[in-house]
C-alpha cells in the first residue's frame, strides 16, 4: 500500500497546493488501492478510474494555474445514489442498474470544484432504505474491520472505502441516520448537517423531507473541509435554505470549555448490554473531562422516533419512486399494455425492502388513512422538533449512541423491525432536521469493533459541532487505528 | 308547457389555462407552443433521478392577478401538493398541483349572453399546477390508443404552468357555459397571463351538468363532460347532454354519475367511465417545495397592474345604450376600446363616438394600416368632431369628409369647419332660395312628385344639398321642400 493513502483530505490537499505531491500521484495511489481491496470489500458499483484520472490532470492544471482548491487531489467516494455526469447512476437498484446520469449532482459538483477526484460509486442500500448495505441489489460491501460483517448503511460503500483508504473522504445521505450508523460501524466520522444546508439537487429521493447529503472523513477536520465545500443555498433546490454558512474548518477547536452536553433521559444505554452502556458512560465522562458541563435532558417523544419516520420516509418514497414506471429511462419490463408494463418493471426491479416502503407509504397516504397516519406523524415531528428546542435551553450540544450496537454479521437481522432499529437514536434529530455526526468513541465486543458516539447541534449550528467532535477526537484517538481486515 | 321546459340544468365548469410565462413551471425550459418533440425538456421537465422543481414566481403572479381580477379572495398562505397517479405523459407519475390551499379562493366571473344580458357566475378557486406531455399512438388505431401498436410521448408540454378554474354550479344553460368561457378568455388575454388558443390546448375545459325539475332546489346526480375542443363544441356537447339526461328521466331511466366524451363528429357524449373507478390521488403537500407565503404588499402591487377588464367595460357600454353586437366587438379590441374610452373621456357621445369608431376610423384604419390609437385622430379631436355633429354645426357627409382631412394630419376639425365655413346651414330664407333653384331646374320631378311619386323628395332632397355643398340642414331642406311642393 502506497502510504499516500492514508493521508487525510487536509494533507493531501495541502500538499497538492504546494505541488510537493500532484494530484495525478495521489489519484493512482488511491486508484491502485481500489484495484487492491475492492475486491474483497466491495465498496464501489462503478470504478471510475478514467474520469478520476482526468479530473486529477484538470486539478493539478488549476493548481499550476494558482487555484487555491480547499479540497486538491483529494480523493472522493460519491454515493451511488448521486448523479455525476457521464457514470452509472443506479441507486443500487435493478430498477437503474445501466442508467448513466446526463448531468450532476450540486454537492458532488461543488467537491469537484473544490478539486476532489472521484474515485468510484458507492454501494448502499438500494435507494438508501436500510442500515446494512444489504439491501443493495447490485453489490455486496464487507466492513474492513471484520469482513464476515456489515458496513452499515445505507452510506456503507462510502464508509468502508474511507476506513479502507479507498477514498480519502466520501459522500453520504442521511435519511434517518444512513450516514452516521455506517460510520459508526467503520469507525469513520459521519456528518448529517441541518436539513437543507447541503443541496439535494441531483441525490435520488428517498424522503425528501429528509434526505441530507453529508460527507464520511478518517478526521472531524477532513469532514468540516468537505462540509465547507458543499454547504450554501442552491437555486436549483427550493429546500436549500439561504443562509450564511460559517467555516466549520475555522472553528475546530481542543477542549469543550463553556460547553454544556445534554445526556438524554430516555436514551438508556443499560438496555444495550453492560459493554455498550460501559462505553458510552466513559465516552460522557471524555466529554466531561475537556471541560464540558453534562447535563441531563429529557425527549419525551423519544419512543415515537420509529413509527413517525417510519410513515413520513415511506410516504415520500412511495410518491418519489412512482417516476421509475419505465417509460423514459432505466428498466423497462414489457407487458401487454401500458398497465402491465408498469407493474411487470417495478414488480422486477425493486427489490422486497423498497417495496414494502412503497406499500407502507402508499397506505399511510391513503385517502381514509391519511389523517391517521400521516397527518398524525407530521405533528408528531412537529412535537419532537419542539422538544429538541426545549432541551436546546438547556444545553449546547447532545451527546447520544450513532447506533444500538456495533456491526453485525450478514444475514443476522432476520425481520425489519430489528434493523429498523439500529437507528433508534439518529432518528429522532432527523425528525427534528438538526445537524448531528457520529465520531469513533472506541470498541465493544469479540472481536473488538468500532463504535460511534453521535453529536447533535441546533439547527445551523454546524460549526460549533464539528468543533466539539474535533476536540474529542483529538483527545481520545479511537479513530486512528487502521482497519484490520484489509 | 314543453317537457324541456320542465327541467333546469345545473352547469359547473372546470378549466385548464395555460399561463404564458417564459419558463415552465418548475424549470428553465422554454414554455412555447409546439417545437421539434423532446427538445423543450431538461432533468427537471422530464423528472430524472434526482431532479427538483423550482417555482415559477411569474406564474405565482400571474394566478394572483387572475384572482383579484375576479374579486377572489388571495389567502396569505398557499402551498403545493401532489397528486398520485400513473401515466406515461406525466413523467414523476405526480402531478404537482394544489389541493386544500390554493392560490385563490372564491370570487365572481361577470359575463354576459349575446343578447346583452348581463350574469354572474361564482368560482370556487383557481389553483396552480403543471401540464404533462402529449402521447401519440402509431402503428395502426388511427391516432387512438385501442389497436396502436406503438406510443410516442412528447414531453415539450410537461411541467408548463397551468391554472385550473373551478366554477361554482351557478350556469344553467349552454349559452350560459359560453359566454361564462367567453368572460374568461377575455379577462386571461387582457391580463396577458395566458394567449387562450384551444386550438393549441392552452384553454381545455370539462362541463359538470346535472338537470332537475323547475323550481327544484336540490341538484340532480351529474355528469362529467369531456373532449370538448371549441367553445362550439362546449355549446353542443352541453345542449345534447341535457337533452339526454331530460329524454333518460322522461323515459323512467335514471342518470349514472360517470365520465362522458364529447363526439364531435357524432354530435353526442358517450360513456368514458364511471366514478366508482375514481382513483384516490393520495393528495400530500410537496416535500420538494417550499409553502407559498403572500403578503399584502405583493397583492397591492399587483392591484395596480390590473387594466379595466372585459364584463366591467361591456356593462358601461351597454349603460351608454350602446347595442351588445357593438359592444362586444369593442370590448374584444382593447386598444380600440381605450381609445374610445378617451373620447368619451373628452366628452364624445358614446354612441356617435362608438360609429365612428367602429366605422369610418377603423376603415381608415384598415385601408392605412395604421392602428387607430396610432394615428393623427386623437381621442379629443375625435370628440370635437363629434360635438359639431352632436349640435348640428356640421351633418354626417362633412362629418366624414372631415375625418379623412383628420387623419391625413390637418389637425382640429373646429379649425377646419370655421376657416372653410363648412358649418351646416339653417338659414331658412337661404335653403329656400336654393329650393326654388332646383325646383327650376327639375320641372319634371316636382310634377312627378305632386301626380303623387312621393319618394321623388329623396331625389330632390339630395339636389339641394349639392347645391349647398353639403352645408345645408338636411332634416331642413327636406321640411320645406315638402312645404313647398304641397
Amino acid at each position: 500500500m502506497n502510504d499516500l493513502v492514508k493521508r487525510g483530505a487536509a494533507d493531501i490537499a495541502r500538499e497538492v497546493r504546494a505541488k510537493r505531491i500532484s494530484a495525478a500521484e495521489v489519484t493512482e495511489a488511491a486508484l491502485a488501492r481500489v484495484d487492491e481491496v475492492d475486491g474483497r470489500l466491495g465498496c464501489y458499483l462503478t470504478r471510475l478510474h478514467d474520469l478520476a484520472r482526468q479530473c486529477a490532470r484538470r486539478v493539478d492544471e488549476r493548481v499550476a494555474a494558482g487555484d487555491t482548491l480547499p479540497l486538491a487531489g483529494v480523493p472522493l467516494a460519491v454515493k451511488d445514489n448521486m448523479c455525476l455526469t457521464g457514470t452509472r447512476t443506479t441507486a443500487a437498484s435493478k430498477i437503474l442498474e445501466n442508467w448513466i446520469a446526463p448531468y450532476t449532482a450540486t454537492a458532488v459538483q461543488r467537491m469537484l470544484d473544490a478539486g476532489a477526484v472521484p474515485i468510484g460509486k458507492a454501494n448502499l442500500d438500494e435507494f438508501a432504505m436500510g442500515s446494512s448495505c444489504e439491501n443493495s441489489a447490485l453489490g455486496v460491501t464487507r466492513n474492513p474491520y471484520d469482513l464476515k460483517r456489515v458496513p452499515g448503511g445505507s452510506s456503507g460503500g462510502s464508509a468502508a472505502a474511507v476506513a479502507a483508504f479507498e477514498a480519502a473522504v466520501g459522500l453520504g445521505s442521511d435519511t434517518g441516520g444512513s450516514i452516521r450508523e455506517p460510520a459508526a460501524f467503520c469507525n469513520v466520522v459521519g456528518f448529517k448537517p441541518t436539513y437543507g444546508r447541503v443541496s439535494r439537487y441531483g441525490l435520488i429521493a428517498f424522503a425528501s423531507s429528509l434526505d441530507q447529503i453529508g460527507p464520511l472523513a478518517r478526521t472531524v477536520e477532513d469532514a468540516a473541509l468537505a462540509y465547507d465545500a458543499m454547504a450554501g443555498h442552491d437555486p436549483m433546490d427550493s429546500t436549500s435554505i439561504d443562509r450564511a454558512v460559517e467555516p466549520a474548518a475555522a472553528s475546530l477547536r481542543e477542549d469543550l470549555k463553556g460547553l454544556r452536553v445534554g445526556i438524554v433521559k430516555e436514551f438508556v444505554t443499560a438496555k444495550l448490554g453492560p459493554e455498550i452502556d460501559a462505553l458510552y458512560k466513559r465516552a460522557y465522562q471524555e466529554l466531561a473531562d475537556l471541560g464540558a458541563e453534562l447535563v441531563e435532558i429529557s425527549l419525551p417523544t423519544a419512543d415515537y422516533g420509529l413509527a413517525t419516520y417510519y410513515l413520513i420516509a415511506p410516504a415520500e418514497c412511495s410518491s418519489n419512486l412512482a417516476r421509475f414506471d419505465g417509460v423514459r429511462y432505466g428498466l423497462r419490463v414489457d407487458g401487454a399494455d401500458v398497465g402491465a408494463m408498469y407493474e411487470q418493471t417495478r414488480a422486477g426491479g425493486f427489490g422486497p425492502e423498497v417495496k414494502r416502503r412503497i406499500l407502507i407509504g402508499t397506505y399511510a397516504l391513503s385517502s381514509g388513512y391519511y389523517d391517521a397516519y400521516y397527518v398524525k406523524a407530521q405533528k408528531a415531528r412537529t412535537m419532537f422538533a419542539q422538544d429538541f428546542r426545549k432541551a436546546f435551553e438547556r444545553c449546547d450540544l447532545i451527546a447520544a449512541p450513532a447506533a444500538s450496537s456495533p456491526a453485525f454479521e450478514f444475514d443476522s437481522k432476520s425481520d425489519p423491525y430489528s434493523m429498523y432499529m439500529m437507528d433508534y437514536y439518529t432518528i429522532p434529530m432527523s425528525l427534528a432536521g438538526l445537524p448531528a455526526l457520529s465520531v469513533p468513541c472506541g470498541y465493544a465486543g469479540e472481536p473488538a469493533l468500532p463504535m460511534g458516539l453521535q453529536l447533535a447541534a441546533p439547527l445551523f449550528e454546524e460549526a460549533k459541532l464539528l468543533g466539539a467532535a474535533h476536540a474529542y477526537e483529538r483527545a481520545t484517538g479511537y479513530a486512528a487505528k487502521a482497519a484490520p481486515a484489509v | 308547457m314543453t317537457v324541456k321546459a320542465q327541467y333546469e340544468a345545473v352547469i359547473g365548469i372546470e378549466c385548464h389555462v395555460e399561463l404564458k410565462t417564459r419558463s415552465k413551471m418548475f424549470c428553465a425550459c422554454a414554455n412555447e407552443f409546439g417545437g421539434e418533440p423532446n427538445t423543450k425538456v431538461c432533468p427537471v421537465c422530464l423528472a430524472l433521478p434526482g431532479s427538483l422543481p423550482v417555482a415559477n414566481a411569474e406564474a405565482i403572479r400571474h394566478m394572483i392577478r387572475a384572482g383579484l381580477a375576479f374579486d377572489a379572495s388571495i389567502p396569505a398562505f398557499s402551498k403545493f401538493d401532489r397528486k398520485n397517479y400513473f401515466y406515461p405523459d406525466m413523467p414523476k407519475d405526480y402531478q404537482i398541483s394544489q389541493y386544500d390551499m390554493p392560490l385563490t379562493l372564491g370570487g365572481i366571473v361577470r359575463y354576459w349572453l349575446e343578447d346583452g344580458t348581463l350574469k354572474e357566475c361564482k368560482l370556487t378557486r383557481i389553483h396552480l399546477e403543471e401540464d404533462t406531455g402529449k402521447s401519440m399512438h402509431g402503428g395502426g388505431g388511427d391516432g387512438r390508443i385501442a389497436g396502436s401498436s406503438f406510443s410516442l410521448i412528447d414531453f415539450n408540454r410537461a411541467g408548463v404552468p397551468l391554472m385550473e378554474c373551478v366554477s361554482e354550479p351557478d350556469l344553467r344553460s349552454a349559452q350560459e357555459a359560453v359566454g361564462y368561457l367567453e368572460a374568461l378568455k377575455r379577462t386571461f388575454v387582457q391580463l396577458g397571463v395566458s394567449d387562450v388558443k384551444m386550438e393549441e390546448g392552452s384553454l381545455r375545459c370539462d362541463a359538470n351538468v346535472s338537470i332537475r325539475p323547475v323550481g327544484s332546489t336540490e341538484l340532480g346526480t351529474k355528469t362529467e363532460i369531456k373532449n370538448m375542443n371549441s367553445f362550439r363544441s362546449v355549446l353542443r356537447a352541453i345542449e345534447s347532454e341535457i337533452e339526454r339526461q331530460i329524454t333518460l328521466l322522461e323515459s323512467g331511466g335514471r342518470i349514472v354519475q360517470e365520465t362522458r366524451g364529447w363526439d364531435e363528429g357524432q354530435g353526442e357524449t358517450h360513456s368514458m367511465r364511471s366514478k366508482e373507478q375514481a382513483h384516490d390521488y393520495r393528495y400530500f403537500p410537496d416535500p420538494d417545495l417550499v409553502p407559498i407565503e403572500i403578503d399584502a404588499a405583493l397583492i397591492d402591487e399587483l392591484r395596480k397592474t390590473i387594466p379595466v377588464l372585459p364584463p366591467e367595460r361591456f356593462a358601461k357600454y351597454r349603460e351608454y345604450g350602446i347595442d351588445p353586437k357593438q359592444a362586444t366587438q369593442l370590448v374584444d379590441n382593447s386598444p380600440l376600446a381605450d381609445y374610445f374610452d378617451a373620447s368619451v373621456a373628452a366628452g364624445a357621445n358614446p354612441q356617435t363616438s362608438m360609429n365612428f369608431v367602429l366605422g369610418d376610423l377603423s376603415r381608415l384604419a384598415n385601408e392605412s394600416g395604421t392602428a387607430v390609437n396610432a394615428s393623427a385622430v386623437t381621442p379629443v379631436a375625435l370628440a370635437e368632431l363629434v360635438a359639431l355633429v352632436e349640435s348640428k354645426t356640421i351633418n354626417s357627409k362633412i362629418a366624414k369628409e372631415l375625418l379623412e382631412r383628420m387623419w391625413i394630419g390637418e389637425g382640429s376639425p373646429k379649425a377646419i369647419v370655421e376657416k372653410e365655413g363648412l358649418a351646416q346651414t339653417s338659414d331658412t330664407g337661404e335653403i329656400e332660395k336654393l329650393i326654388l333653384e332646383v325646383l327650376a331646374a327639375n320641372g319634371k320631378a316636382a310634377a312627378d312628385y305632386k301626380a303623387g311619386k312621393t319618394n321623388i323628395l329623396g331625389f330632390l332632397t339630395g339636389a339641394v344639398m349639392k347645391a349647398s355643398r353639403g352645408k345645408a340642414n338636411p332634416a331642413l331642406v327636406n321640411e320645406l321642400l315638402r312645404k313647398k311642393l304641397e
